[in-house]
């Protein structure tokens, strides 16, 4: 059970399918027949295609795809497009299953996408911790391109595409867009000052198209069934099904494919479990943990960008990390902020210290050393980081720990008595 | 020798990239050139990998990350021995390239085990006792030099939540129970806890991450 009740499946149809990850079967049922159909359209309206879609981006930032491909210049210069599989918002594990089970679905989509924004290199920036799914993706692109599918003149069209997969080492930061081209450049996974933006100059100072690996995996879907039809799934401004990875104290953790706008609380309830008996829902992430935090009350929010960001949090890259009330708040907010600092490139201030006193502060009132005042200054901290830095590595700390403040205040300030008390 | 004492500074408490700042600057020293290829030899098939990787990119700078991860294969770790041999092939400086195998966590920039298992402790993997398994994972292996565990980052598989990434192949989920045949499998060079590989895994099944494990071929693993 991959999908609520009804609902259609688009990524994930026969996921499990045995062999799916090779030509083979992907071609027997109807693999790259879209990349043969998007080739007899014009560039142009393959692209008219994804805007009518109204496919949001599925990394985190929910931009609208078919408007990005847009912004990138006409012209002969060289362009690129960049596929993020660097996979490393912690509770984020959707395109993994996605490279891993079907990846020619992904290699069909960079195909599809890179004909439309006119580029003619492509890469694959993979997390270097996810070698098996490296391992399946490299498989994949020989095979596709013994077949034709990538290369020179691709299935006689006259298009080309080189197509690369470029292996990570290990570093959070490598996910946000202009790190990631950094890093794809040989240095450091440091982010770039924006603007410019990618799509005006980005990997070797080109014009770049940078897209997520759901997104791009449900471009032959866009293509096979149209824009206008696709358009028609989930709600208004957010259109089509969303893999959800849902993780923490749930009974069935796991990648589920939902409609978007569905109840969160079907996601989590429904296709998850729920909480172990007699536990009940503390608070969820509802998009990496990243996002705002949500409690129990909220569980009726729809799962989509606006309902979320309508209430106070953020769809995100699509990870539900549910906590129930066995968990101290000061542990979850501990272990976020400590991965955060460990992650600060640290070429911003606001960040780099703002990580590490938040931190510090936590570990002061874990030791008893606290009083409700430092609460204060600790939200301020956060508010300080928000919009001061040229990524939102600081934010993504921020966001949901100034959230835990604000709605876990009573805890936090009796965690603090209690500590107080027992190292008096 | 102008040696000049940095702040000093616990790594493990910042935990942040700035490796090396605690560490004398020696200012007299001429900082090292891009390596001579008459003086340096580089094994072959290093050279041809590392070559292969610079073939595939407009610049050749790009093949950094693959370069030193094929040269962290021969060498164990990313030694001053490996970086020079890197820099010769890449016609780069050792220095650059120490700048960018300082900033990932998996280049090692100091000597580790052969056999790495990686546990993560993230949030969704802590929440489901991710702790208690390093704290057992780093007692069994105390008096063995030869496997190196440290607790990472997110993984991406909280799906099977508590998890290890075993020399690169996903586990999980953990219990300290499983530790000792784990780290027998991993000694006697057997797949690692073959019901619990990630590669086996279902998506669709209900069942999946419950006690009842689903045994399912392995597809393109090792």
């Amino acid at each position: 059970m991959s999908a609520a009740a009804g609902s259609p499946m688009l990524l994930f149809t026969d996921i499990d399918e045995p062999g799916l990850s090779t030509l083979e079967v992907y071609e027997r049922r109807g693999g790259y027949l879209s990349l043969r159909k998007a080739l007899t359209m014009t560039p142009e309206e393959v692209l008219e295609q994804l805007k009518m879609s109204g496919l949001r981006g599925r990394g985190g930032a929910g931009f609208a795809m078919g408007t990005k491909v847009s912004f990138l210049p006409k012209g002969s210069m060289d362009k690129y497009l960049v596929c993020n599989a660097d996979e490393s918002e912690p509770g984020t594990f959707k395109d993994r299953e996605l490279m891993q089970k079907t990846p020619h679905s992904l290699i069909e989509g960079i195909v599809i996408a890179a004909f439309a924004a006119g580029t003619n290199r492509a890469f694959i920036y993979i997390r270097g911790e996810y070698q098996l799914q490296a391992d399946i993706l490299d498989a994949a692109l020989h095979e596709a391109h013994s077949a034709g599918y990538v290369g020179e003149n691709i299935l006689d069209s006259g298009l080309s595409l080189s197509l690369v997969v470029h292996r990570g080492a290990g570093a959070y930061i490598c996910g946000e867009e202009t790190g990631l081209l950094d890093s794809l450049e040989g240095k450091r996974g440091n982010p770039r000052l924006k603007p410019p933006f990618p799509a005006i100059q980005g990997l070797y100072q080109g014009p770049t198209l940078i897209n997520n690996v759901e997104t791009l995996s449900t471009v032959p879907s866009i293509i096979q069934m149209s824009g206008e039809e696709y358009a028609k799934l989930g709600v208004e401004t957010s259109t089509g099904t969303k893999l959800v990875s849902v993780s923490g104290h749930v009974k069935r953790p796991g990648n589920y494919e939902v409609e978007l706008g569905v109840p969160s609380r079907e996601i989590i309830y429904g296709l998850a479990g729920g909480p172990p008996d007699g536990r009940e829902v503390k608070c969820w992430f509802p998009g990496g943990s990243s996002s705002p935090v949500l409690k129990g009350e909220d569980l009726d929010v729809p799962y989509d960008f606006d309902s979320l960001a309508k209430a106070g949090s953020m769809l995100g890259s699509g990870a539900i990390i549910v906590v129930d009330d066995s968990t101290p708040i000061l542990d979850v907010a501990m272990k976020t902020a400590k991965f955060y600092r460990h992650e600060s490139c640290g070429k911003c201030t606001p960040c780099r210290e703002g990580t590490n006193w938040t931190v510090k502060m936590l570990e002061r009132i874990d030791a008893g050393e606290a009083t409700p005042m430092d609460l204060d200054i600790m939200a301020s901290v956060q508010e300080h980081i928000i919009g001061n830095c040229l990524c939102v590595l600081g934010d993504a700390m921020a966001m949901p720990i100034g959230s835990m403040i604000a709605k876990f205040r009573d805890e936090f300030e009796a965690h603090m008595e209690e500590r107080r008390l027992a190292h008096a | 020798m102008t040696a000049v004492r940095r702040f000093e500074h616990d790594r493990s408490k910042i935990g942040q990239h700035v490796p090396g700042w605690d560490q004398p600057a020696d200012l007299e020293k001429e900082p090292a050139e891009v390596p001579d290829p008459a003086t340096t030899p580089v094994p072959e098939d290093l050279r041809a990998q590392i070559e292969a990787h610079m073939a595939n990119y407009p610049d050749r700078r790009s093949a950094t990350l693959p370069a030193l991860a094929a040269a962290q294969r021969v060498h164990g770790w990313c030694s001053p021995e490996a970086i020079e041999q890197v820099a010769c092939v890449m016609r780069v400086t050792p220095a650059y390239l120490d700048s960018v195998a300082t900033f990932y966590d998996m280049l090692e920039t100091s000597p580790v085990g052969r056999h790495s298992v990686y546990v993560c402790t993230n949030i969704s993997c802590s929440l489901c006792g991710a702790d208690e398994l390093y704290e057992a994972m780093l007692a069994a292996v105390e008096d063995s030099p030869d496997v190196n565990v440290r607790s990472f980052e997110c993984l991406g598989a909280c799906d099977i939540a508590p998890m290890a990434s075993v020399d690169g192949v996903y586990v999980g989920p953990l219990t300290p129970s499983d530790v000792p045949q784990l780290l027998e499998d991993l000694r006697a060079e057997r797949p690692i806890l073959p019901d619990k590989q990630l590669a086996r895994r279902l998506v669709a099944d209900p069942r999946a991450n419950s006690s009842e494990f689903p045994l399912h071929p392995i597809e393109g693993g090792r």
